[in-house]
C-alpha cells in the first residue's frame, strides 16, 4: 500500500506569486481597518452589520472546510475504511478553512482587543447561539491542528511521537466529528433570531438542520473538487473510483436536503415568493437549481466515472451551498426602511487576501508535507 | 450507499428531530412582563414633531450632533445611529393636509430602544454585554464585556443597537432609558421635556392601562392626558383622534416596555410587523433543546469515540 | 417713591427730566439686565442720591471712538443727562471741555479725590510692543496710564471689542502688540462689554448695577455680563424660523433676501456669537434696528476669534446644534451600493474562476479520454 509523500517541486510558481501580491495588497486594507475603523474599508452599516467577512470568510469558509468532517463521518462513523486516502487532504483543507475563518473573525470583530471575553466564564452567555459557534469553532481549530500533527511528525521523522499521537488520536477524531455537527448546525440557528428581517424563503426553524446537511454534501463536493484539481495538475494516485462513490453519497444527501427545503417553504406557504421574478426569488431558484442539476447527473452511475462531469457537479454543488449561506446571511436579509449593501473594494480585497493566504499555504503543504499518495 | 450504523443514526436522527420540532416546545422559554418594569408610552396622535425629545436626549446622554448630507447647520439624523439614540420620523402622503391621516396626511413616530420583554440582543450577545435589568427591565450595554461582533444588530427586530463604524475602538450605542437619570430619581430626558405628553414615562403596567383608556376614547372629544410621567399628575387637555385599535408593543415579539399608539397603521410608520411570539424564544429553544446540560453532545461524543475506536482497530 | 418726594431737590438735579421719563429709564435698565421691576426704584435711588453719583474716568487707547459715539446716541437718557446728571464723567478725551494740561490735571485730581471709588472705563486696546510707544497721551505711554489708573479704580470696565481682546488691531500681524484690558491687567477683575460698537445700554446697565448693588453683575468665564452675553444671537433672532425651515438668502438682493430669509449662508455669525442684539436692538427706533434686522449678516463683533478673524461671508461652524424643523422620513436610502471598483473586482474574480475551472475541466477531459 502506498503511503502519503510530499509532491516536491518549486514553491515560487506564478500562482504562488500572484497570491502573494494579492495578500500584500490586502494587508494595506487590513491596516486601514485597524487605524480608521471598520467603516473605512467596508460597506457594512447599521442596517447590514455583517458583510462578506462573516458571510463569506466565516460561514462559507468553514463550510468549505467541512471536507475533513464529511470524510471522517464516512470513514469512522459509517466504517468505510476504503476512503482513508481522502482523509489527509480533506483534513488539510479543513485546517485552512477554519484557521483563516478565525483570522477573518479577528479582523471583523469591532472590539478585537477583548475578544477573549467570550472565553471568560463570567462573561459567557449560555443563551447565545454565537457563543456556541465561537467556542466550537475555536475548539475545532485546535482539534484540526492536533489531527494534522502526525503529518508534521512524519515529515520530521519523529516516529515515536507519531506512534503516541496515533494511539490517542481516536479521541480527537471523535471530537472532530462532534464539533462540526454542533457548530455547522448552529451557524444556521444564528439566523433564526433575525426573524422578520430574513426573507421567508430562507428563514425557518429548520435552518440548523439544513445548514448541517448542506455542509456535509458541500464537504464531499469540496473533496471531489480539490482532488480533481490536484489530480489534473499533479501526478498522484488516482482516486477517481473513490470520488465516484463519494459523489453517489452526495446525490442522496442532496435529495434529502431538497425534499426538506421545498417541503418547509411550501408548508409555510411562501413558495409563491420563489416565482415572483425578483432578486430573492431568482436567488432561491438558482441556489436550488445548482443542486438539482448535479443531483440528477450524479444519480446516473456512468456519470460518476467521468472526471470532468464530476468536477462540474462538484463545482455546482459548492456554489449552491455557498449561495445558500450567502442568501441566508446577506441577500435574503433586509433590515427594512431603505438599507442596502454591496461589498466595498477594500472589503473584497481583505477576503481575497485571506483566500490567497489559504492557497499559498495549500501549495506549500502539498509540496513539502506528506499529504497525497504519489504515483 | 448502504448505511448500517443504526445506533449512530438514531442519535443523529434524535438531534435532527429536536431541531425540527421547536414550535411544539416553544412556550417553555417565553418570558413574561416584569411586575416593576418601567417604560414609555408614545402617542403619535398628540406628538407635534417639535423634536425637543431629540435635543433633550442628546443633552442628557452627551451625544454629538449628526449631519446628513452636506449641510452642517442642524442636527439632522435620518435614523438612529451611534450618535442618535432617539429620533422623530415623519410619515407623509400626498398633500399632507391633515395630521394622523393615511391619505393626504402625515404622522410622527418616535424611534428608540423598545426594551423588549424578551430582548433578542440580550439573548444574542455572546459576551453578556447587553443585559436586561431584573427589576426595571431596562436593557443596557456594558462596553467592557462587548467584543464588537454586532450580532445584537443582526438580532434586534427593531434595528436599535448601533455601531461606531468610523471609530477604530468602537462601541455599540443604544437607548438605555436614561438609566443614569433614573438612578438619580429623575425620568428619561425625552419624557421629561415632552411638552404634550406624547412621550409618557411610567411603570409599564400603568402605561398599558393608560393606553387602553385612550383606545376607548371617542374621536373628536376632549380628554385629559398626563404629561411627562404618569405619576406626576400634570395634565393636558387634547382632542382624541381616531386610534388604530391596537397598541404596538403590547404583544409584538412577546411584548415591549415601550408602547405606541397611533392614528395611522404602524407599518406606515416604518415599524416592523412582528408576530406575538419572539424569535428569541424560538432560537433559545433550539439551542437549549440540543445543548441542555450538554447531555446530548456528551452522549454523542461517547458514541463517536466507540465508533472511531472500532474503525481504527479494524484498520490495524 | 411718591410724586411729591420727587419734586424739589431731585427735580432740580434732573433738570427737566420728568419723573415718568426717569422711571422709564431706570425700568429699561432693570429689564435689560433681567432684574425684577422693583430694582428700577432702587436704581433710581442710587442715581438721585448726590453722594452716589458715580464718578467715571474714561480712557481712550487704540480705537475709533465708535463706542463713545454709540454711547452718545442713547435717547433715554440723552447724552447731556447722562454725563451731567446720571454719572459724573470726570475725564473723557472726546467729551472733555478742557484740553491739554488742563485736562490731564482733571484726570489727576479725580483719581486722587475718588481713589477706590471711581469706575474706570477703557475704550481701545493697549499697544504693548516697543515699550508702548504706539499710543502716547500727554507724552506718556498709554500702558503706564492704564496701569496707574486701574490700580486705584473700584471697578474696571473694558468697553468695545478692542478693549476686550484687542479687536481689529490685534488681527494678524498685529504690529503694535495690541492687547485687551483683561489680558493687560491680568489678575484684576475686568468687566468686558465687547461689541463694535457695543450696545450702550449693556454698558449703562453694568455701571448702574454696580452702583446700586455694590457688586458686579454675574459674569461668564471671559468676563462678559451674563445678562447681555449669556445667549447666542441665533437663539433670539427673528429670522430663526427661516433657519429651522431651511429657507436661506443665497446672495444679497435675491428673492430669499427680500423675503427676509435667514442670512446664515451669507456668512451670518449669529449661531456662534453671544450677544443680546436681537432682544434690545439699537438706537431706540423700533423693531428691526440691528444688523440682521436690516438684512446684513451678523459679523460676530462680540466674539473673540469670530469678529475680525473669520471673513465676513464665511459660513460659521455651528457648535451647539439642534434639529431642523424638517423631519427624518420613515424610509431613507442608505448603505453603499455597487461601485465601479467593487463590481469590476467581483467580475474579475468570477472571470478568473471560470478560466481556471475551464483549464481544470480540459485536463480532466483529456484524462477521461486517456482512460
Amino acid at each position: 500500500m502506498k503511503t502519503e509523500q510530499p509532491l516536491e517541486g518549486k514553491i515560487l510558481t506564478p500562482t504562488f506569486l500572484l497570491c502573494c501580491l494579492i495578500f500584500l495588497i490586502s494587508l494595506i486594507f487590513m491596516a486601514k481597518r485597524f487605524i480608521y475603523g471598520l467603516g473605512a474599508v467596508s460597506n457594512m452599516s447599521d442596517g447590514y452589520p455583517w458583510g462578506i467577512w462573516i458571510a463569506f470568510d466565516v460561514v462559507i469558509g468553514t463550510a468549505f472546510g467541512c471536507g475533513g468532517y464529511a470524510v471522517a463521518l464516512l470513514v469512522y462513523v459509517f466504517n468505510k475504511g476504503e476512503y482513508h486516502p481522502l482523509v489527509r487532504p480533506a483534513v488539510m483543507t479543513s485546517l485552512f478553512g477554519y484557521s483563516l475563518a478565525g483570522v477573518a473573525v479577528v479582523i471583523d470583530v469591532g472590539r478585537y482587543w477583548q475578544v477573549y471575553n467570550i472565553f471568560l466564564p463570567w462573561y459567557m452567555n449560555p443563551n447565545s447561539v454565537l457563543l456556541e459557534v465561537a467556542l466550537c469553532v475555536g475548539a475545532y481549530v485546535a482539534v484540526l491542528w492536533i489531527e494534522f500533527t502526525p503529518t508534521f511528525l512524519e515529515k520530521f521523522g519523529a516516529d515515536n511521537a507519531k506512534a503516541f499521537m496515533n494511539k490517542i488520536m481516536f479521541v480527537f477524531i471523535a471530537i472532530g466529528i462532534l464539533l462540526p455537527t454542533m457548530h455547522q448546525s448552529s451557524l444556521g440557528t444564528v439566523m433564526v433570531i433575525a426573524g422578520s428581517k430574513l426573507s421567508p424563503l430562507w428563514w425557518t426553524g429548520l435552518l440548523p438542520l439544513l445548514f448541517l446537511i448542506s455542509c456535509i454534501f458541500m464537504g464531499y463536493a469540496i473533496v471531489v473538487f480539490e482532488s480533481s484539481i490536484t489530480g489534473s495538475r499533479y501526478r498522484i494516485l488516482d482516486e477517481s473510483h473513490l470520488l465516484g462513490k463519494v459523489s453517489g453519497v452526495m446525490a442522496w444527501l442532496i435529495a434529502i436536503y431538497l425534499v426538506i427545503r421545498f417541503a418547509d417553504v411550501g408548508i409555510r406557504g411562501h413558495l409563491n415568493l420563489a416565482f415572483k421574478g425578483d432578486l430573492l426569488g431568482n436567488m432561491f431558484l438558482l441556489e436550488n437549481l445548482l443542486l438539482l442539476i448535479p443531483m440528477g447527473i450524479l444519480f446516473v452511475p456512468a456519470n460518476r466515472k467521468k472526471a470532468r462531469v464530476m468536477f462540474f457537479c462538484a463545482v455546482s454543488i459548492v456554489l449552491a451551498a455557498a449561495l445558500y449561506r450567502l442568501n441566508t446571511y446577506i441577500i435574503g436579509f433586509d433590515p427594512g426602511n431603505g438599507w442596502h449593501y454591496f461589498p466595498a473594494v477594500g472589503e473584497i480585497f481583505v477576503s481575497l487576501g485571506i483566500v490567497s493566504m489559504e492557497i499559498m499555504a495549500f501549495l506549500w503543504f502539498i509540496k513539502r508535507l506528506p499529504i497525497y499518495r504519489r504515483l | 450507499m448502504e448505511i448500517k450504523r443504526r445506533d449512530f443514526l438514531k442519535g443523529l436522527a434524535t438531534s435532527a428531530v429536536l431541531a425540527m420540532a421547536p414550535p411544539a416546545l416553544a412556550s417553555s422559554s417565553e418570558k413574561s412582563r416584569l411586575p416593576d418594569a418601567l417604560g414609555i408610552l408614545y402617542d403619535s396622535t398628540i406628538c407635534v414633531g417639535c423634536q425637543i425629545c431629540m435635543v433633550a436626549c442628546k443633552r442628557a446622554n452627551n451625544m454629538p450632533p449628526e449631519y446628513y448630507g452636506p449641510q452642517r447647520q442642524w442636527d439632522n439624523p435620518v435614523d438612529l445611529s451611534a450618535k442618535t439614540l432617539n429620533i422623530i420620523k415623519k410619515y407623509d402622503n400626498g398633500t399632507q393636509k391633515e395630521k394622523d391621516r393615511e391619505i393626504d396626511g402625515y404622522a410622527f413616530v418616535k424611534r428608540h430602544c423598545m426594551h423588549c420583554v424578551d430582548p433578542a440582543c440580550v439573548s444574542a450577545c455572546p459576551a453578556s454585554a447587553l443585559t436586561k435589568d431584573a427589576k426595571t427591565g431596562v436593557v443596557s450595554y456594558n462596553k467592557n464585556a462587548c467584543i464588537g461582533c454586532r450580532y445584537c444588530q443582526v438580532a434586534c427586530p427593531f434595528n436599535v443597537p448601533k455601531f461606531e463604524w468610523d471609530n477604530p475602538f468602537p462601541k455599540i450605542v443604544k437607548c438605555q432609558l436614561c438609566s443614569h437619570l433614573l438612578a438619580k430619581g429623575q425620568i428619561p430626558a425625552c419624557c421629561g421635556e415632552c411638552p404634550t405628553g406624547a412621550s409618557l414615562f411610567g411603570p409599564v403596567a400603568d402605561l398599558v392601562k393608560e393606553a387602553e383608556r385612550r383606545q376607548k376614547m371617542t374621536a373628536g372629544k376632549y380628554y385629559e392626558f398626563p404629561v411627562s410621567e404618569i405619576a406626576s399628575k400634570k395634565i393636558q387637555i387634547h382632542k382624541a383622534k381616531n386610534y388604530i385599535p391596537n397598541v404596538y408593543g403590547k404583544n409584538e415579539v412577546g411584548g415591549t416596555q415601550v408602547l405606541m399608539l397611533a392614528g395611522v397603521t404602524f407599518d406606515k410608520l416604518g415599524l416592523p410587523m412582528l408576530p406575538d411570539r419572539s424569535y428569541t424564544a424560538l432560537a433559545e429553544n433550539i439551542q437549549h433543546t440540543l445543548y441542555k446540560g450538554m447531555i446530548l453532545p456528551i452522549v454523542a461524543l461517547g458514541g463517536l469515540i466507540f465508533l472511531v475506536k472500532r474503525t481504527e482497530k479494524k484498520k490495524e | 417713591m411718591k410724586d411729591q418726594n420727587f419734586t424739589g431737590p431731585i427735580r432740580e438735579k434732573l433738570k427737566g427730566v420728568s419723573r415718568r421719563d426717569f422711571m422709564k429709564f431706570c425700568g429699561v435698565i432693570a429689564v435689560s439686565m433681567g432684574l425684577p421691576m422693583g430694582a428700577g426704584t432702587q436704581i433710581a435711588e442710587a442715581i438721585t442720591n448726590p453722594k452716589r453719583r458715580p464718578p467715571v474716568i474714561w480712557l481712550h487707547g487704540q480705537e475709533c471712538t465708535g463706542c463713545t459715539e454709540s454711547l452718545l446716541r442713547t435717547s433715554h437718557p440723552s447724552l447731556e443727562h447722562l454725563i451731567l446728571d446720571l454719572i459724573s464723567l470726570d475725564y473723557h478725551e472726546t467729551l472733555n471741555a478742557g484740553a491739554g494740561h488742563q485736562a490731564e490735571a482733571a484726570l489727576e485730581n479725580s483719581v486722587k479725590e475718588n481713589a477706590g471709588k471711581f469706575i474706570l472705563v477703557v475704550e481701545g486696546s493697549v499697544p504693548i510692543k516697543d515699550g508702548g510707544i504706539y499710543c502716547m497721551i500727554g507724552g506718556r505711554p498709554f500702558t503706564d496710564i492704564v496701569k496707574e489708573t486701574a490700580a486705584k479704580a473700584a471697578a474696571v470696565i473694558a468697553i468695545g471689542s478692542c478693549a476686550t481682546w484687542g479687536g481689529w488691531q490685534s488681527s494678524a500681524p498685529n504690529p503694535t502688540g495690541a492687547t485687551g484690558i483683561p489680558e493687560f491687567l491680568k489678575g484684576t477683575t475686568v468687566v468686558s462689554i465687547p461689541g463694535c460698537p457695543p450696545n450702550a445700554y449693556n454698558f449703562l446697565s453694568t455701571v448702574l448695577y454696580f452702583l446700586t448693588f455694590k457688586k458686579l453683575p454675574a459674569l461668564d468665564d471671559i468676563g462678559r455680563p451674563k445678562f447681555a452675553y449669556g445667549r447666542l444671537i441665533h437663539e433670539n433672532c427673528e429670522r430663526r424660523p427661516h433657519f429651522d425651515a431651511g429657507r436661506f438668502a443665497e446672495q444679497f438682493g435675491d428673492e430669499g433676501h427680500r423675503q427676509g430669509y435667514c442670512l446664515y449662508k451669507l456668512g451670518c455669525k449669529g449661531p456662534v456669537t453671544h450677544a443680546n442684539c436681537p432682544s434690545i436692538l439699537f438706537c431706540d427706533v423700533g423693531s428691526g434696528a440691528w444688523p440682521v434686522g436690516t438684512g446684513h449678516p451678523c459679523f460676530g463683533c462680540t466674539e473673540e476669534g469670530i469678529g475680525f478673524t473669520i471673513p465676513l461671508h464665511t459660513e460659521a461652524d455651528i457648535e451647539i446644534v439642534t434639529p431642523a424643523a424638517a423631519h427624518a422620513p420613515i424610509q431613507t436610502k442608505r448603505g453603499a451600493g455597487v461601485s465601479t471598483g467593487s463590481a469590476a473586482l467581483i467580475g474579475g474574480i468570477a472571470g478568473a474562476a471560470i478560466g481556471a475551472g475551464a483549464v481544470v475541466a480540459k485536463r480532466l477531459g483529456d484524462k477521461d479520454k486517456g482512460e
